[in-house]
């Protein structure tokens, strides 16, 4: 492939005939790659893309990677106190009547399980993993709009500890993670705990906005030459898909929770049936973001699920159209569904049965790719190692999570386990299944490219059969005690009612769970510091992120990529067709065109900064204050802007001024 | 893996404008998530306008004249903007600078009116449902035009400095050009719904 087949040479000339009719500074250049020898090479990009060191430095950063690392450790973090909230809740209800948790603490804790499992860790760590892999898995230096990409980091940090600050100072939302009006409104819930939950769910969705958005127009506009929609990898289509949710999604969570906040703080009736308002609108708005939040969390795993399948199998997955479409109908379909979580609110009954037929529709796409999954393990030839075992333990997890939801798509049903532990089990095969054995599958993958080393296959099994053991006895018998009859989100229950033994059982599996975990954290621990030397391509997948070291250098690629193939490294064995002539003083990155990625522009990336974590303190405070004062956004205001204005305002140097 | 040079990129320009660059991109992005927000709320008016029996709850429909005035200047506010957009792809400095000056001006304008416009409607947001829907619908736009004037003025300022001999700087004229379209186009449903709705019966 020639330079002229990727970029229009007439349509060049004109360009630059343009830009120089206007008032522009002369163009500056500098020294190019082409030519440059390996070391040399390596030297200037290195010096280029650098995070500066220091404590200063750090703070500034805005590569993707160390970004990215920090947001996995986060959102790890986040998932152990969930864990032990879980594993607390469990101990407390192993028997009748036990007193280790009161009612009051017992409502914190399901609530801050729900609300950190679901918002600071989900779908953080789902959005973290593409931080790290689509810039690389793209072919290109860093991501989209990389300051705003560190912001959300400080912003996502912050809001998360808010969380559990409050929690300590006990004054943690005791609402439940969807912290339904009236319970949460200003008449049934005093103090300030439901407006803990209000603010810290509009400022972290924030953080996830902002993700959403880098990461969207690093896959439209930042592609290396030739990867053209159909030679993007599944997983980047996936992260495209999950991010579009997300632009149209999460606005719903937080005019939801801006509505209550002002309901209790200022004293509108938007939700006050009292005075024209309606509690109902609550429940639609909520759902309106939290159905697709669902799938928020689940497409970005069927994208690590194709990867890990891809690679084991030794083929591209089967059927990549139709896997790309069924992505694209998941995301589409799951706006229509979210009444199905309030069947038992006496909804119209015609409206009621258009939302199981939408329900049971989606079905088909989410089959559709199972079956594509299977035909590719059934072509190729698997080896199994500990991702795929955990791609296995996903397969039949979410397919039995998908029985029950379509059990539970059907009125009549729904009405009669309605808030008890039916669901509970519903749901935690639905998101333990559908994401947390992805994503773990896809902690073992690709781990060896983040640290440079494999993870202990031994253990990894170990961890895989500890796992899903503890998880199905954990959560499996939650079914029958659901039908039996025993509600959620209580405390304790009588030991008349005979639940005491199904209960310790659970509890049993619940402390396997966790132990997988504990094993888990020790694998990786001791992987990171010991484990066996990776090399580039370990398992000799065929997507870009395999193309380059492991850990990968600060600059990611010393020449961009140039893209023939959907599975680049599979195509072209020996040697990797490159671009040259990009700038190596400063952060040049290639701009290419939305659905054929030619290249167009020679795009400057921005430098490090200080200002986009000055930015989110100024956030963040006039946000604690909203707690307190609706005064907050006007004194919040001027801060705002000032770091706002640091932020964008040139520094002189070249990345900001040509 | 060794590596072989395929494609020479030497020649590419520095900078796009419009759709080829990638902030106009994030810039789209963020008028999708708003306009989710604005549709939301509006959503929000109208279930809770179908729901009630007597909307708008008894109250005397609010004074359209400052929502019309503003209406009326944001709509004249098009023109220059376009003006200054078809500047800013030229890269013409000192028109780019007057178009600047004059859109800043065409955006407090609207924002001095709009402060009449909240004691128009005639009911506060703690009156009854109906009140609360109309202060979030126009908070919710005043919030946008406030966001923006303040953005164009950072940016008139900017491009008084030496920094703003920079292909990338006439992008952003351009990008603030694109989001100001943004800020005239929800105002259109949302002066509907706020002035004209409430008369409809
Ligand atoms: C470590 C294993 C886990 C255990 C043992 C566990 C256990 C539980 C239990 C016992 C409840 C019900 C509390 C009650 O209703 O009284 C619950 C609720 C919940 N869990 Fe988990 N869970 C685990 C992991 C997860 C994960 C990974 C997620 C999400 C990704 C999650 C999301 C939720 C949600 C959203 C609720 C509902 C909270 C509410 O009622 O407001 N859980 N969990
Ligand atoms: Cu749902």
């Amino acid at each position: 492939m020639s330079s002229a087949d990727l970029a229009h040479e007439r349509d060049l000339a004109q360009q630059r005939a343009a830009a120089q009719k206007g008032d522009l500074a002369p163009e500056h250049d500098g020294p190019r790659d082409t030519g440059l020898d390996d070391a040399s090479l390596d030297r200037w990009l290195a010096r280029t893309w650098q995070t500066a060191p220091g404590i200063i430095g750090a703070l500034s950063s805005v590569d993707h990677k160390i970004v990215a690392r920090r947001y996995l450790i986060t959102a790890f973090f986040f998932l152990c106190l969930g864990g032990l909230s879980a594993v607390a809740m469990r101990i407390q209800l192993s028997g009748p009547e036990r007193g280790l948790i009161g009612p009051d603490r017992y409502n914190q804790l399901f609530t801050m399980h729900g609300v950190t499992m679901m918002f600071l860790f989900a779908v953080p760590i789902v959005q973290a993993t593409g931080i790290y892999l689509v810039p690389l898995m793209v072919g290109t230096r860093n991501i989209a709009f990389p300051r705003l990409n560190a912001f959300s980091f400080w912003i996502y940090l912050s809001g998360g500890l808010f969380a559990w600050v409050s929690f300590a100072l006990d004054m943690a939302p005791d609402v439940g993670w969807f912290s339904y009006v009236p319970l949460s409104g200003p008449e049934f819930g005093p103090g300030k705990r439901s407006d803990v939950w209000a603010q810290m769910i509009t400022y972290t969705e924030v953080s996830s906005l902002a993700v959403a958005v880098a990461t969207i127009v690093t896959v439209l506009k930042q592609r290396a030459p030739g990867m053209s929609l159909d030679k993007i990898p599944l997983y980047v289509w996936a992260m495209l898909v999950t991010s579009f949710v997300i632009v149209f999604a999460m606005p719903a969570v937080m005019i939801t929770s801006t509505f209550l906040i002002l309901d209790r703080l200022v004293g509108t009736h938007i939700f006050n049936p009292a005075e024209g308002g309606d509690v109902l609108l609550f429940q639609h708005l909520f759902w309106f973001f939290g159905h697709p939040e669902v799938y928020i969390i689940f497409l970005p795993a069927t994208g690590m699920v194709s990867s890990v399948i891809a690679a084991f199998a030794r083929r591209p997955v089967f059927g990549y159209l139709g896997m790309v479409l069924s992505l694209i109908s998941v995301g589409f379909l799951s706006f229509g569904l979210w009444v199905h979580h309030m069947f038992a609110t006496g909804l119209p009954k015609l409206g009621a049965s258009f939302f199981t037929a939408s329900s049971m529709l989606i079905a088909i796409p989410n089959g559709l790719q199972i079956f594509c999954w299977l035909a590719t393990l059934w072509d190729g030839k698997p080896i199994v190692r500990t991702p795929l075992l955990f791609v296995f333990g996903f397969f039949f997890t979410f397919v039995a999570g998908g029985l029950t939801g379509v059990m539970l798509a059907s009125v009549p049903l729904d009405l009669q386990v309605h808030d008890t532990y039916f669901v509970v089990a519903h749901f935690h095969y639905v998101l333990i299944g559908g994401s947390v054995f992805p994503l773990l599958g896809a902690t073992y993958f690709w781990f060896p490219k983040i640290t440079g080393r494999i993870m202990n296959e031994r253990l990894g099994r170990w961890h895989f059969w500890l796992a899903f053991i503890g998880f199905n006895a954990a959560f499996f018998p939650m079914h029958i005690v659901g039908l039996w009859g025993m509600p959620r989100r209580v405390y304790t229950y009588p030991a008349e009612l005979g639940w005491g033994n199904i209960n310790l059982f659970i509890t049993a599996g619940a402390v396997v769970l966790f132990l997988s975990f504990v094993l888990f954290t020790i694998n990786l621990v001791h992987s990171a510091l010991r484990g066996a030397p990776a090399g580039d391509n370990p398992w000799n997948a065929g997507t870009l992120e395999w193309a380059t070291m492991s850990p990968p250098p600060n600059y990611n690629f010393a020449h961009i990529p140039v893209v023939t193939h959907a599975e680049p490294l599979w195509a072209e064995r020996d040697t990797l067709p490159v671009a040259t002539g990009l700038r190596v003083d400063v952060r040049e990155l290639v701009i290419s065109t939305v659905a054929e990625a030619h290249p167009d522009v020679r795009e400057k990336s921005a430098t490090p900064s200080i200002w986009p974590l000055f930015a989110a303190l100024a956030v963040g405070a006039t946000f604690l204050y909203s707690i307190f004062s609706p005064w907050a956004v006007v004194w919040g205001a001027g801060p705002i802007a000032i770091t706002l204005i640091g932020w964008f305002w040139p520094k002189g140097d070249p990345e900001d001024e040509e | 893996m060794k590596q072989r040079p395929a494609a020479d990129l030497s020649e590419l320009p520095t900078f796009g404008l419009g759709p080829r660059s990638p902030t106009w991109w994030g810039t789209l992005a963020f008028m999708a998530l708003e306009g989710t927000g604005f549709a939301l709320a509006a959503g929000a008016y109208l279930y809770l306008a179908y729901l009630s029996p007597e909307w708008p709850l008894g109250v005397p429909p609010p004074n359209h004249w400052p929502g019309t005035i503003v209406m009326l200047l944001l709509l004249a506010s098009v023109v220059p903007n376009h003006i200054l957009n078809r500047y800013a792809e030229a890269c013409a400095m000192v028109p780019v600078r007057i178009g600047l000056l004059v859109m800043a001006l065409l955006g407090i304008a609207p924002l001095v009116v709009r402060w009449f416009e909240f004691p128009a409607l005639n009911i506060y947001w703690d009156t009854n449902a109906y009140g609360s829907m109309l202060w979030v619908l126009l908070g919710l736009h005043t919030t946008h035009l406030i966001t923006d004037v303040g953005d164009t003025l950072v940016l008139t300022v900017l491009m008084f400095t030496r920094h703003g001999y920079s292909g990338r700087r006439f992008g952003d004229v351009g990008d603030n050009v694109f989001y100001w379209d943004f800020v005239v186009a929800t105002w259109i449903p949302i002066y509907l719904f706020i002035y004209w709705t409430p008369r409809l019966g």
